[in-house]
């Protein structure tokens, strides 16, 4: 036990790295990711699953990077820097990799929604998701049983397709725009909320994000902190303000503020971001850069800005 | 709590501890944001302890649930105490350098014998004496509470029976290890810091410090009052007293928020003249000679908010009011030059830098450091001072001079709640929030949550089935001041004889029809949590369940 000395404040010492870039050298922290040191030398590499509030899971495989002695590519949002490892971020051998993950990706899923960021990729490494065929008719995804694909027509791409799910007043959700990327998990289980709502459901292509049993949400244990819609990459997982917004033609984001502000409601202090389109509130976000929050919200900070609209 | 009325700690500081303690708070509901910091404790292997009357959704993640009768938290308080004294596990070198008093506190909780403890909270012993082991052995650990301690006759009590704790073990002035209130409301925190309290100016300085109230005087120009002034339910007595007899209401709804709501509503009533400034026309506005229409602070106007951290953080305008609703800051000062005192037009960074030059602990905190910082916690006495992660480490100092004054421990009495129950009234209700709903429901109302579902009284397995009700079913509960009718919900974190609402939906169940309004002393705050009922079934319940539907 502690008699008398006060203990100061942990402050992590960390050593320096050395590595080689795309052929320059580079200093990073160490225990830094290839990514993070990539980011800090202005390096893009385009990442899906990745979001620096989370723990990295490794499934999206579009910001894999060639390291000298590895057999295989290696996720750079996980894999630490080390002294001496030698990166090359544009090989062909990773543009091949990128473009078939980014390929597949456009082929089998909707990304109309996505952001901008994933449109530009899918020009820039040159992905021709048409090549698959026209893509295959809507399966049943909730009730496949693993084990039990049924293949689509021979020239058919296969897909995600399935109807929107809207069951409650505040989520819309659209597992045909679902790349898998496994975030909506993460934020509502332990990397932030730990309500344990949704899992992925299911194995191989048939893998899904699901409640328990497919129960409607209403039924499920979600709270409705809008936790994975704040990390959905592509617009699967969607307030029901925008997605109404967006099916009328009338979201439009040239004509949105984003404005920081403090939630009106209990003594934590979360900071908010007020996406405002023609005066009314549209969005609730929160920045992945505060340190109350992280990114996260709660139901009432989400959505409860519905008494100061007239 | 030692002189200055904030928690000790932050967030940060509840992922890195070792011990959290969590009294009286349903965190996971009422503060969900910090429960993910506390989680992040728990990940890290922090151990946790949570007293509260109900098996809450915050106790379910708990190592141990202390089960505590509503209101013994002095008793529990005071013989985990004493299990500390006995077992040895006293910081004696903090007490003896650190801290005045310890001998007056020892004999004050000697009484207080685990049997004893167990006799009056209903916590097993071995559980308090568990406690109190993993308390004074902890290296690190937060004590957090809310109203589960503070909505009682003997809040202050309550509170100092806690920090007497922390001073035992030296669980306080340390980076993690302190005592954090968790605060309800976005500003309730900055209401103190700006001296919205009836004995301090901003900055928590006394107005009968003769020095501190000669420097507000000559920077406003008039003299100041040097006694305090009331409180709520001072006010409330006042009026009573007819010696209030004007009342400007500025965002409260107190004809719906406070205890005991007959005789609030009548006492309003009563008065020559009621101003409310709101958002809304509140049930209390409706009462009103005067309605002043007022901006929504944290969406359309400017200005700053402290946390339960300390960390003042600024508010920015997203939209523009609606009608003729106008910024606080506008109606406040159009209101001065209509009473004669021109205070022109000044913006919230000007009000707030007057602020600034008169309270030495936000003196550092400009505009765009704030906004540069992501907030800064008090106190922040210079404008290259980092503001403050915890609070007191001067405890800790070598120097005697440094160290400074002593924190003294303050033996408190225990005394059951005041609404006893009887025959008449034998079911023990408390209140809290549940996690979509707010308050008096005014801002939550208009939302359209999937988790709502209207206000219950929330009963155990066992009390449903003595009193033979269903799920559903309407009963009549009563208390010694008057009566609701309400449908009953079946809630398995209930024990026999304890009841739960909520005071969420007041147009549909008027939850402070039942509440006492007797209130602390100290710090104004009413027993909402411990209210005697008599719950009945309605004439006509038992032949309209006779018929076949």
């Amino acid at each position: 036990m502690n008699t008398v000395a006060p203990a100061p404040a942990p402050v992590a010492l960390r050593r320096s790295v050395e590595l080689t870039v795309d052929g320059d050298p580079v200093i990073a922290p160490e225990g830094t990711t290839i990514l993070q040191a990539c980011r800090a030398r202005g390096i893009e590499v385009p990442t899906l699953c990745y979001l620096e509030t989370l723990a990295p899971v490794n499934v999206c495989r579009v910001c894999v990077v060639e390291v000298d002695g590895s057999r295989a590519l290696v996720p750079s949002c996980s894999r630490p820097v080390a002294a001496g490892m030698v990166v090359r971020t544009d090989s062909e051998r990773v543009r091949t990799s990128r473009r078939m993950v980014l390929e597949l990706l456009a082929s089998s899923v909707d990304l109309s929604t996505a952001g901008s960021d994933v449109h530009r990729w899918i020009e820039q490494y040159g992905a021709r998701p048409e090549r698959h065929g026209p893509a295959a008719r809507a399966a049943d995804r909730d009730h496949a049983h693993a084990g039990h694909h049924e293949a689509p027509a021979v020239g058919a791409a296969a897909t995600v397709a399935q109807p929107v799910k809207r069951d409650n007043d505040q989520y819309v959700r659209d597992y045909a725009k679902c790349i898998l990327c496994y975030k909506c998990v993460e934020a509502c289980g332990e990397e932030a909320q730990n309500t344990f709502a949704i899992a992925v459901a299911g194995r191989g292509f048939d893998a899904r994000i699901s409640t328990e049993f497919d129960a409607a949400l209403p039924d499920s244990a979600c709270v409705y902190c809008g936790n994975c819609i704040g990390v959905c990459p592509t617009g699967a997982l969607m307030f029901v303000s925008e997605h109404d917004l967006r099916a009328r033609g009338d979201w439009d984001e040239s004509r949105q503020e984003v404005t920081r502000t403090v939630c009106p409601y209990c003594g934590v202090g979360c900071n908010l971001e007020l996406h405002v389109q023609d005066n009314r509130i549209v969005k609730v976000t929160s920045p992945l850069d505060h340190d109350v929050t992280s990114g996260n919200l709660c139901v009432k900070g989400r959505f409860g800005f519905e008494f100061a609209q007239e | 709590m030692f002189g200055a009325g904030g928690g000790t700690s932050s967030y940060e500081e509840i992922e890195q501890t070792d011990l959290v303690v969590l009294w009286g708070s349903n965190a996971r509901e009422a503060h969900p944001i910090f429960f993910h910091h506390l989680l992040k404790g728990l990940r890290r292997g922090a151990k946790m302890y949570v007293v509260d009357p109900r098996r809450t959704t915050s106790a379910q993640w708990a190592d141990v649930w202390l089960g505590i009768d509503v209101g013994s938290d002095i008793a529990l308080a005071n013989a985990v105490a004493r299990e500390i004294i006995h077992a040895g596990l006293v910081n004696t070198e903090f007490v003896r350098r650190a801290t005045s008093g310890f001998e007056e506190y020892a004999a004050s909780v000697e009484p207080f014998t685990l049997a004893e403890g167990e006799r009056l909270t209903r916590v097993p012993g071995d559980l308090i004496a568990d406690l109190a082991h993993d308390y004074g052995r902890a290296g690190r650990a937060q004590l957090c509470w809310t109203l589960g301690i503070t909505e009682h006759h003997t809040a202050t009590d309550n509170v100092l029976a806690l920090c007497n704790l922390a001073l035992l073990t030296g669980h306080v002035g340390r980076f993690g290890s302190g005592l954090v209130p968790l605060r309800g409301q976005n500003n309730v925190q900055g209401g103190g810091d700006m001296g919205a309290l009836p004995n301090k100016f901003p900055g928590f300085q006394d107005v009968a410090d003769d020095a501190v109230r000669a420097r507000f005087e000559a920077r406003w120009g008039v003299a100041v009052p040097r006694g305090p002034g009331w409180h709520l339910a001072q006010m409330f007595d006042a009026i009573e007293r007819t010696e209030l007899r004007a009342l400007y209401v500025l965002g409260e709804n107190p004809a719906q928020s406070e205890a005991d709501k007959h005789r609030t509503v009548r006492l309003l009533g009563e008065l020559d003249h009621l101003v409310v400034q709101d958002i809304f026309l509140t049930k209390t506005a409706q009462l009103a000679d005067v309605v002043l229409p007022a901006a929504v602070a944290s969406f359309e106007s400017e200005g700053t908010v402290t946390s339960s951290e300390r960390r003042v953080q600024r508010l920015r305008p997203a939209r523009r009011p609606p009608g003729e609703a106008r910024d606080d800051i506008d109606i406040i000062c159009e209101v001065a030059r209509r009473l004669g005192h021109d205070w022109g037009q000044p913006s919230a960074e000007e009000v707030w830098d007057e602020c600034r030059s008169l309270s030495p602990m936000h003196a550092g905190m400009r505009y765009d450091r704030l906004e540069a910082m992501g907030g800064i916690q008090w106190p922040c006495p210079t404008e290259d001072h980092p503001g403050t992660q915890f609070l007191h480490a001067r405890l800790w100092e070598e120097d005697p001079a440094e160290r400074g004054a002593a924190a003294p421990f303050s033996p408190v009495e225990f005394e059951p709640p005041l609404d006893e129950l009887s025959d008449e009234f034998p079911v023990r209700l408390t209140t809290g929030r549940r996690l979509d709903s707010f308050n008096t429901g005014v801002q939550t109302g208009g939302y359209a949550s999937p988790l709502r579902r209207p206000e219950t009284l929330d009963l155990s397995p066992e009390d449903m089935a003595g009193l033979g009700v269903a799920e559903g079913e309407t009963v009549q509960v009563s208390s010694r001041r008057g009566s609701i009718t309400v449908p009953v919900h079946l809630d398995r974190s209930l024990r026999p004889g304890l009841a739960f609402m909520t005071l969420h939906f007041p147009d549909q169940a008027e939850t402070n029809v039942l509440t006492l309004d007797s209130w602390d002393p100290k710090s104004g705050t009413a027993e909402f949590k411990a209210t005697a009922v008599r719950v009945e079934r309605l004439p006509g319940a038992l032949e309209a369940q006779a018929v076949p539907a």
